[in-house]
Formats: C-alpha cells, structure tokens, sequence
C-alpha cells in the first residue's frame, strides 16, 4: 500500500466503521470476550464520546480503531479499506499519516524532553527539523505547555504529561484523533480547557475527534455520545437527544 | 530513512548517558585488558628470542648435573675445571671456541660509587663464544690469564654506573678487596627479556677470579661454539663422551651433567612466555566475557523500558524496520565506541608497561581487530536481539509491556 490509497473514495460515505467486530484476550479456558460484537460508524467531521463502566472494552475498541490492535473476527473499516487485512507496515503507515492517538497511561519517552517527545511522529514523516521544531512548539504552545518543552516526563506533572500526550497526537494535523481518558488526570478547570482545545480542533481544523470519557461533564462537549457495556454499544445518541 | 536513524540513536545514546556509559565500560575493560595482555605477553616472546640469538646461533653449553628427571639437580653434581675447557678445545672437532666460565655477584667500588653486580671470571674466548664486541681498548691476553692479572673487560651499564661521562679505560676499579685495571669496554648488547640487562657485565681471567673472589679452582659452565660448518648433533654427542669420560661415570650410571644448544635453550625459554601470554590472554577473555554479560545484566534491566520506548514508537507510525536500525545502529555505535576506546587505552597502556618492564612493543593488528569485532558483536547481540523481539510485537503488547 501507499499511503495515499487510504484516499480511496469511502463506500458510503463512513470515515471510519467497525463491523461485527469482536475481541478475544486469552486462549483455552481463560479466553475473555472484551468485544462481542460492535457496530460502530463515525463521519469526518464528527465529535464523539464513548462512555460506559470499567472494563466494558473502551479501550479495547479504541485501539482497534487506532489500528494498534486487530479485532478477532469482523471488519475494521477506514475510508472503506479493511484495516484487519493490511500488514503491519500498513497499519503503522495509516498511523503515521491519519491518526493522532492519546493513551490512557500518556506513554511518552523517558528521559526527553517535552518537545522531543512531540516532535516524535513529526521524525518518522521525514519532516526537516525547523518544521519540526515550529509545529512541535505551536503544539505545546495550544496545549499551554510552551514554557516547559525543555523538561522532561519525570519534571512534570500527571496532568502536564497528559498535556504533552495531547500535543503528540495533534501535532501532525490527523484525520482523526482518537483520545483514551484524555482528561483522566487532570483538575476540572484543566479538564474544561483540554475539552475546548478538542472542540476547536474538530470546529476550526476539522478534525474528527473520537475520545473516552467517565466524565458526563466532558462528554456534553461532544455532538454524540456512545454507550459500551460488557463489549457491546449499549446506546448510541445526538447530545440533546434522549435514547 | 538511514540518516534519520542514526540521529535518533545518537540522541538515544545521549539521552541515556549512564546506561550508556556503564554499557561501555564493559567492553572498555575487556577489550583493553585483551590486547594489553597479549601485546605485552608478544613483546616478552620477542625479547626472549632476540636475547638468545644475541648469544650466538652455534653456542652449546655444557653445566653441572642433570637438570631433567627428578632427584637431581645442579646442587650435588660436580662442578668443572678449566682443564675441562682445555680438554674439549684440544680433543673436539668442528668446534669454534670454548670458553669456561665461573660467577661472582660482589660490589665493585669507583671513587666514591659503587654498583652491585656480577663478576664474570673466563678467558679471551668468552668474548668469542658470546658475541661480544669490544667498544673500546682491549681483552685480556693470555699472558695476562695464566698470572691471574688484575684487569677487566666492563659492559656499558657498568660504564655508565661508576664511571658516569669519565673515559675508563686505564682506571681502577675495586672489586671486594682488590683493585682492578679497566682495559676494556664492551659495546652495549641492550636489554634482555626478564629484565635482565645484558650490559651489566665485568669479565676478569677466570684464575683472578678463582683466587681473588672464589678461592675455589671451580668453574660453572662451559660455553661451546661450534664452527658454522660444524654439526650440532655430533659435537653435542663428541661432548657428552669426553665429559663421561672426564668425569669417571661408568656404563650404566646417569649424566651428572647436561649440555644444551642455542636452540634448545630458546624452544625452552619462548616456550615458557608463549604459555604466559596464552595464560594472560585467556585470564583477560575472560574479563571481556564478564564485560558482556555486565552488557546484557543492562540491557535487560532496561528491556521493560525500551520495550516500552518501542511500543511507543511503533504506535505513532515508526515501521518495525526503522526502529530496528535504530537500535540496531545504537548498539553497534556504543560498543563500537567501547572498542575504539579499549584499544586506545590499552595501547597507551601497552607502550607504558612495555618500557617499564623492557620488553620490546609489537602491534598486533590481528589482536586488535578481533577484539574490535568481538565488542561489536557483544553490542549487536546483547542490545539488538532484545529489541528485536520488542520491535516484533504488536504496538499494544510492546506498551503493556512491565
Ligand atoms: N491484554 C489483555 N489481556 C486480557 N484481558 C484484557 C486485555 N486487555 C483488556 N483486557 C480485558 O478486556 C476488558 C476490557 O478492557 P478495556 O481496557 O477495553 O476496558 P475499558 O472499558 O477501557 O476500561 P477502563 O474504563 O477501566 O479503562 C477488561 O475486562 C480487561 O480485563
Ligand atoms: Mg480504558
């Protein structure tokens, strides 16, 4: 593949969709069923909040629709192609050109600094350093973290990695940036503020914004809100809706 | 996509100086101690070897009791007389010279200094069966030997000793409780393996030395050169008879003495240093061994980390490749650069210890090759195949990874 085929004109319109999809943890007698079944269809341009309890497969799904994770069985869908068929090099070139992806658990790179840790994925686009440095800057800087880009994990605060987490996902300008709890660590008044960058990014530079959320407060922000329980989606509504 | 890689791994390699320095270490120590080990164990194999050509290439020599075989030694055995040394010359054939010779370790005063050495008592055929050449002056004449005169032939270092920049030739020198007429220097032969200084020398006629210093009509050695055209072999076995003979051992009675060529002499002594060096070098293999598992013990402690760094970059679009020759090049850089670094220090090293034990330097190129690419191989399996196995798993293991 090249990257560009993911160009491809989607079958009905979907950016992304998830068919049937299912996931299996664990062979034999120990095998969990973290997904039994989802069927899930987001539009560019969309701002969704997954809600739903501990351990109903949030993550699990998100990471499927990161293509860091291959559903067991059904079809995973990004502009029409079928992601669970692609090789690895595939899914990892789908990731560096379309995706900006915020973990639960931050996952920056010990021992570096805030800005080398988002000008990350600007490097594996072979983009020269200037650009690098400036995108990398303007990140941290919509993020509120400008004044600490020389400190590194160790020097900063949960909720200040969870900021530079975000700068990471956002730097390259994604099709679709998928968020894992992106306001887990934070205050409420942090929290409000990382909700209004996302609702910006989705406003003003289009993104499509997919992200989970335990907070009802968060989830208003998003025009709809999807409801897992035990690996299925259990609602699936408009804010200002009723299901 | 190679560039970008090695500015990644650079940056790797900065970011995480400690580990990498300790990384280093290791091979710094193992390599290092390799090559000191082996350069210096050649050198001394090399200084053997010059020491025993310096002697002469037909030079056989013939001491008291049998040093092979066990409850004998040199201690119980007879020693010769210089009649001994008169009854090869006259009845042996093919035979260059032979020269008797008895020692004396005294000090020996000049002016106001003195030096501790050996006295080496002998006749002018010494000088022949030793490859002496004289700088200076002359040797003793037989006239000279048979009155038992008081004068000596000195090596440089003695020279240098007593008589610092003066000329000494016609000087006395007083050797225990008689005064001694220089009338000869040897040129300098230099240093020998053990540290033994071969220019530490002062020859007297064999009777001055027997009735000055000894007080015995013993005599040590005796030193054999055999003509150029001569056989080794057959003047060996010529000597053994005449010394059986000489020395009254009936048929079936062992040697009470032995007699050993140049050749023999040099298997023994480069045969021993060559054991040395095996042992050194192996002692010192196994240094470097111990550096690479120091490696690995590092490596694997911070495999849960790195794992995670690729978990990391994988899931932001890194292709398995590319951050396998990112790794891939960290390691060979860092135990490349504890190589180059290795073999500067021993070779700094090498040269210091080889002057100060006087044995000659000798590059090996072929010791220092191997143990470059040996370092560089610790690098690639110690660091590589881990992250190798992390570069393989699917991003999300890769992150959950503890
Ligand atoms: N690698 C794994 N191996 C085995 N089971 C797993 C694995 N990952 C997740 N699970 C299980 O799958 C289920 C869904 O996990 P998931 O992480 O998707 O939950 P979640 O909805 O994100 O929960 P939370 O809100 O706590 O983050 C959980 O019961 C979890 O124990
Ligand atoms: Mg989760």
């Amino acid at each position: 593949m090249n990257a560009t085929s993911a160009h491809a004109a989607p079958e009905n319109g979907a950016l992304i969709e998830l068919r049937d999809a299912t996931k299996t943890y664990g062979q034999g007698p120990a095998t969990f069923l973290a997904l039994r079944g989802v069927n899930l269809r987001i539009d560019a341009g969309e701002f969704v909040a997954i809600m739903g309890p501990s351990g109903s497969g949030k993550s699990t799904a998100m990471n499927i629709l990161g293509c860091l994770d291959n559903p067991t069985s059904g079809a995973y869908l990004f502009r029409g192609m079928h992601v669970e068929n692609l090789t690895r090099n595939q899914r990892a070139l789908l990731r560096r050109y379309y995706l900006g992806f915020v973990f639960q658990g931050f996952n920056l790179l010990a021992r570096t600094t805030a800005l080398e840790n988002v000008e990350l994925p600007l490097v594996y686009r072979g983009e020269p350093r200037a650009a690098r440095h400036a995108k990398a800057r303007a990140a941290l800087d919509a993020v509120g973290l400008r004044q600490w880009e020389h400190h590194t994990p160790a020097e900063l605060s949960g909720g200040q990695q969870q900021r530079v987490a975000i700068a990471r996902a956002i730097v390259t300008d994604p099709t679709i940036l998928l968020a894992d709890e992106p306001t887990g660590n934070l205050d409420s008044q942090r929290s409000h503020e990382i909700m209004d960058l996302l609702a910006a990014l989705n406003r003003d530079r289009g993104i499509t914004v997919l992200m989970v959320t335990h907070e009802p407060d968060m989830a208003r922000y998003a025009k709809r809100v999807i409801h897992f329980v035990d690996g299925r989606v259990d609602s699936d509504h408009h804010n200002g809706e009723h299901s | 996509m190679f560039w970008s890689s090695v500015l990644l791994a650079l940056r790797a390699i900065r970011r995480n100086l400690l580990r990498s320095f300790l990384t280093i270490l290791g091979i710094v120590i193992g390599v290092g101690a390799v090559i000191t080990m082996v350069t210096l164990g050649n050198g001394a194999t090399r200084a053997v070897s010059d020491q025993i050509s310096s002697l002469g290439s037909n030079l056989i020599m013939v001491r008291p009791g049998q040093r092979l075989g066990p409850g004998r030694d040199s201690a119980g055995a007879p020693r010769f007389k210089a009649s001994d040394a008169e009854a090869i010359a006259a009845q042996i054939g093919s035979i260059h010279a032979v020269a008797p010779v008895a020692n004396k370790g005294v000090t020996v005063v000049y002016a106001a200094r003195n030096w501790a050495t050996t006295v080496t008592g002998s006749t002018d055929a010494y000088f022949t069966v030793g490859n002496w050449r004289l700088a200076d002056g002359r040797i003793f004449t037989k006239a000279e030997q048979r009155a038992g005169k008081a004068v000596c032939v000195i090596g440089a270092t003695v020279r240098k000793e007593l008589f610092g920049d003066r000329p000494p030739l016609g000087d006395e020198l007083r050797i225990k409780n008689f005064a001694c007429e220089v009338i000869g220097l040897l040129q300098s032969k230099g240093q020998s393996a053990m540290g033994m200084d071969q220019d530490d020398i002062i020859v007297i006629p064999l009777r001055t030395l027997q009735r000055r210093l000894t007080g015995n009509q013993d005599v040590n050695t005796l030193m054999v050169s055999a003509q150029d055209s001569g056989d080794t072999d057959r003047i060996m076995a010529d000597l053994r008879l005449l010394m059986r003979e000489r020395r009254k051992i009936v048929a079936n009675e062992d040697d009470n003495f032995s007699i050993l060529d140049t050749r023999q002499i040099a298997e023994a002594m480069t045969g021993t240093t060559k054991v040395l060096t095996l042992l050194l070098g192996a002692v010192a293999a196994v240094s470097l061994l111990v550096g690479g598992i120091g490696i690995m013990n590092i490596m694997l402690v911070s495999v849960t980390e790195r794992t995670r760094e690729i978990g990391i970059r994988l899931a932001i679009g890194a292709l398995e490749r590319e951050v396998l020759l990112q790794f891939l090049i960290e390691a060979v850089a860092l135990s490349s650069l504890g190589g180059v670094v290795g073999i500067t220090l021993a070779t700094l090293a090498s040269i210091g210890l080889a002057k100060v034990m006087q044995v000659p330097y000798i590059f090996d190129p072929g010791i220092n090759l191997l143990s470059f690419l040996f370092s560089a191989a610790i690098g690639v399996i110690f660091g590589y195949f881990p992250a190798r196995r992390a570069a393989r798993l699917d991003p999300i293991d890769a992150l959950r990874h503890e």
